[in-house]
């Protein structure tokens, strides 16, 4: 269980703008281990997608890595061509995006989708990927599979689009799934069951899951580790537990403390003031800052150099109060 | 008198195939039931909240009670007066200038050719009125800078454009605000800085606000009364207090429990059974009833009405 599948080093992607060079992700640096949920989460802006898109290498240019490495199963890929890369996508790494009616070809049937996906990944015949079709349908609970593999995802309600999606990802049974808001669209009551599956699949396959979001309240009951990101770079990285029962960071402690807990009653609520910078002025030192209540000059001078498991980026971490 | 009286609304949208199409393809025309026999009041200074998930027809309602939609059958009352049936043009007038909206979009509901000061001070210059100084004072009000008046939209970030729509539903000094998903597209952190806000606005200027939103926990520290809504029809009503402790409807339950807490670690939530029906060919009886764990024979065939229990008014056949 402990073998890691995806690692990122030091990542950094660049965006060259005429205004100078922008950094939407900062050496970044994380593991995800064989059947563990990484909760990758952070507000709009934080480089949380944009990581994601560098490990499946699909940066829009003229976005790109500029520095460092990411490693899957033991193999470098942020250097593979890109025709390598067309053919570990898919096999390898399955995505799930958040809206799923655009991540699904409205002209072809889901059967042909799923079909497809497999015969060109999977050394198997035409017979086979059919069989397999139905039986990845069934898996993700779709009812009467069978005769719905002919359908276009037009006749499917969100929730079961998104079924859908998930069995394509998971079809060529890649070791990582990359699921970039995979719940954001849906309503809740849907979100809960698409979250359940989610997490019963992967455990049961053992697959790798970066699960991107910005709800608090999904990464505390689907991820295993969290890693929290601010402004292109990591605050915190750890147990989900630990992280979000005692938070380090500043910025992760006014992030818990931001959605309204059932507990507090009337009372305000508690707010990060201001807003996360731009990344065309992200401020000097660290990035939190300005934002901060804690800021000391140490703070604005340098940023807190970047941090292994279970800490935070942060020159004065918050003491850990010990939760029972 | 409660400023907001609305009595069995409903509103029926057309939604049929072209007319050629119905010929050739032999259909009939097709209606969508958005809202159907919605009861409630609204009290002067409080702020009611109407939840749901999509489709529930909570937005469709908030368009009825400023006047953008016209019900199609029932009635929506502010201060007794009648938007849809007013013969009176100057009452209707008077009323209008009352009721402003916040939209869920900033950086839909913002003209990008207009400067902050001129969409500020719409409201106000449409009908006239004096304007000078006014979108400077307004600006301060909320939380930003009067030398902003100048800029214009793309120039702020999601939660100061959603200010700027609070600055501009203010000016005409409203009594009534709806505010359709105020929050929804805005950040975690930026969400509790707009809706404190909205908190501090509505104790200085003695506004009333009916808030849209899908996420009950949004509104439970802001609403003094909740009322759920499920494929067009109001299924509870009651104080966050009540509703939150002693939750009385299935649905309302069911939202509850497949909320993603904070502190629901590797939680294995009993999981909501399928989705929202069509509401095109809404089920028999009780809306909920297929997706509801204990519905019997009498969901299945009567439509459940309005019970008062206690502080709560619920519709279900089972509650008690």
């Amino acid at each position: 269980m402990s073998d890691v599948v995806l690692s990122i080093r030091g990542l950094s992607v660049e965006i060259p703008t005429r205004a100078g060079i922008v950094r939407p992700v900062d050496g970044v640096s994380y593991d995800i281990r064989a059947g563990e949920i990484l909760g990758v989460v952070g507000e709009s802006g934080a480089g949380k997608s944009m990581a994601g898109n560098a490990v499946i290498g699909l940066l829009n240019p003229p976005a790109h890595i500029a520095a460092g490495e990411i490693w899957l199963n033991g193999k470098r890929i942020d250097t593979l061509k890109r025709e390598e890369m067309r053919r570990l996508r898919g096999k390898e790494i399955g995505m799930v995006f958040q809206d799923p009616l655009t991540s699904l070809n409205p002209l072809l049937s889901i059967g042909d989708q799923l079909t497809e996906t497999m015969l060109t990944h999977l050394d198997i015949s035409r017979a086979e990927a059919d069989k397999r079709a139905v039986a990845a349908l069934e898996e993700v609970g779709i009812p009467g599979a069978a005769e719905r593999i002919g359908s276009y995802p037009h006749e499917f309600s969100g929730g079961m689009r998104q079924r859908v999606v998930i069995a394509l990802a998971l079809c060529a049974e890649p070791s990582l799934i990359i699921a970039d808001e995979p719940t954001t669209a849906l309503d809740v009551s849907v979100q809960a069951q698409i979250i359940a599956l989610l997490k019963r699949l992967c455990r049961e396959r053992g697959t790798a899951v970066m699960l991107i979001t910005h709800d608090m309240g999904v990464i505390a009951e689907a991820a295993d580790r969290v890693a929290v990101m601010y402004a292109g770079r990591l605050a915190e990285l750890g147990a989900v537990r630990d992280v979000l029962t005692a938070p380090r960071h500043p910025y992760t402690h006014g992030l818990m403390a931001s959605p309204p807990l059932a507990s507090h009653g009337k009372a305000r609520r508690h707010q990060i003031e201001g807003a996360m910078p731009r990344l065309n002025a992200v401020p000097e030192g660290c990035p939190f800052h300005p934002r901060c209540t804690y800021a000391q000059d140490k703070c604005r001078a340098a940023p807190a150099p970047q941090i292994a498991e279970g800490h935070a980026a942060c020159w004065f971490p918050m003491v850990v109060e010990k939760a029972s | 008198m409660a400023l907001i009286s609305v009595s069995s609304l409903t509103r029926v949208f057309d939604v049929s195939k072209p007319w050629l199409n119905r010929v050739i393809e032999r259909r009939a025309k097709a209606f969508l039931t958005a809202v159907s026999d919605v009861d409630f009041d609204v009290e002067e200074r409080s702020t009611y909240a109407l939840v749901g998930e999509s489709g529930s027809g909570k937005s469709t309602i908030g368009r009825m009670l400023v006047g953008l939609l016209t019900p199609t059958s029932g009635s929506v009352e502010i201060h007794g007066i009648n938007l849809a049936t007013e013969a009176d043009a100057g009452k209707i007038d008077k009323i209008r200038s009352d009721i402003q909206m916040i939209f869920q979009d900033p950086f839909a509901s913002l003209n990008p050719r207009w400067r902050v000061r001129d969409i500020i001070v719409e409201p106000v210059a449409a009908r006239g009125g004096d304007t000078t100084g006014m979108a400077e004072r307004l600006l301060e009000q909320v939380g930003l800078s009067a030398l902003d008046a100048g800029k214009f939209p793309h120039e702020f970030s999601g939660g100061q454009r959603q200010r700027i729509c609070i600055a501009r539903a203010l000016s005409s000094e409203p009594k009534l605000i709806v505010c359709d998903e105020p929050t929804s597209a805005l950040d975690v952190s930026v969400q509790a800085q707009v809706l404190n806000l909205m908190s501090d606005l509505k104790d200085n200027f003695g506004l009333t606000y009916v808030l849209i939103s899908h996420d009950l926990t949004v509104v439970q520290h802001m609403a003094d009364r909740i009322g759920v809504l499920y494929l067009g029809r109001l299924v509870e009503e009651a104080s966050p207090e009540d509703l939150f402790s002693d939750t009385k409807h299935p649905y309302t339950q069911m939202l509850l429990e497949a909320a993603p807490r904070m502190d629901g670690f590797g939680r294995e939530a009993e999981l909501p059974e399928g989705e929202i029906p069509d509401p095109i060919n809404p089920p028999t009886g009780c809306a909920f009833h297929p997706r509801c764990p204990i519905a019997t024979d009498i969901c299945k065939a009567e439509r459940p009405v309005m019970r008062q229990i206690k502080n709560t008014r619920v519709a279900c056949h089972l509650a008690e």
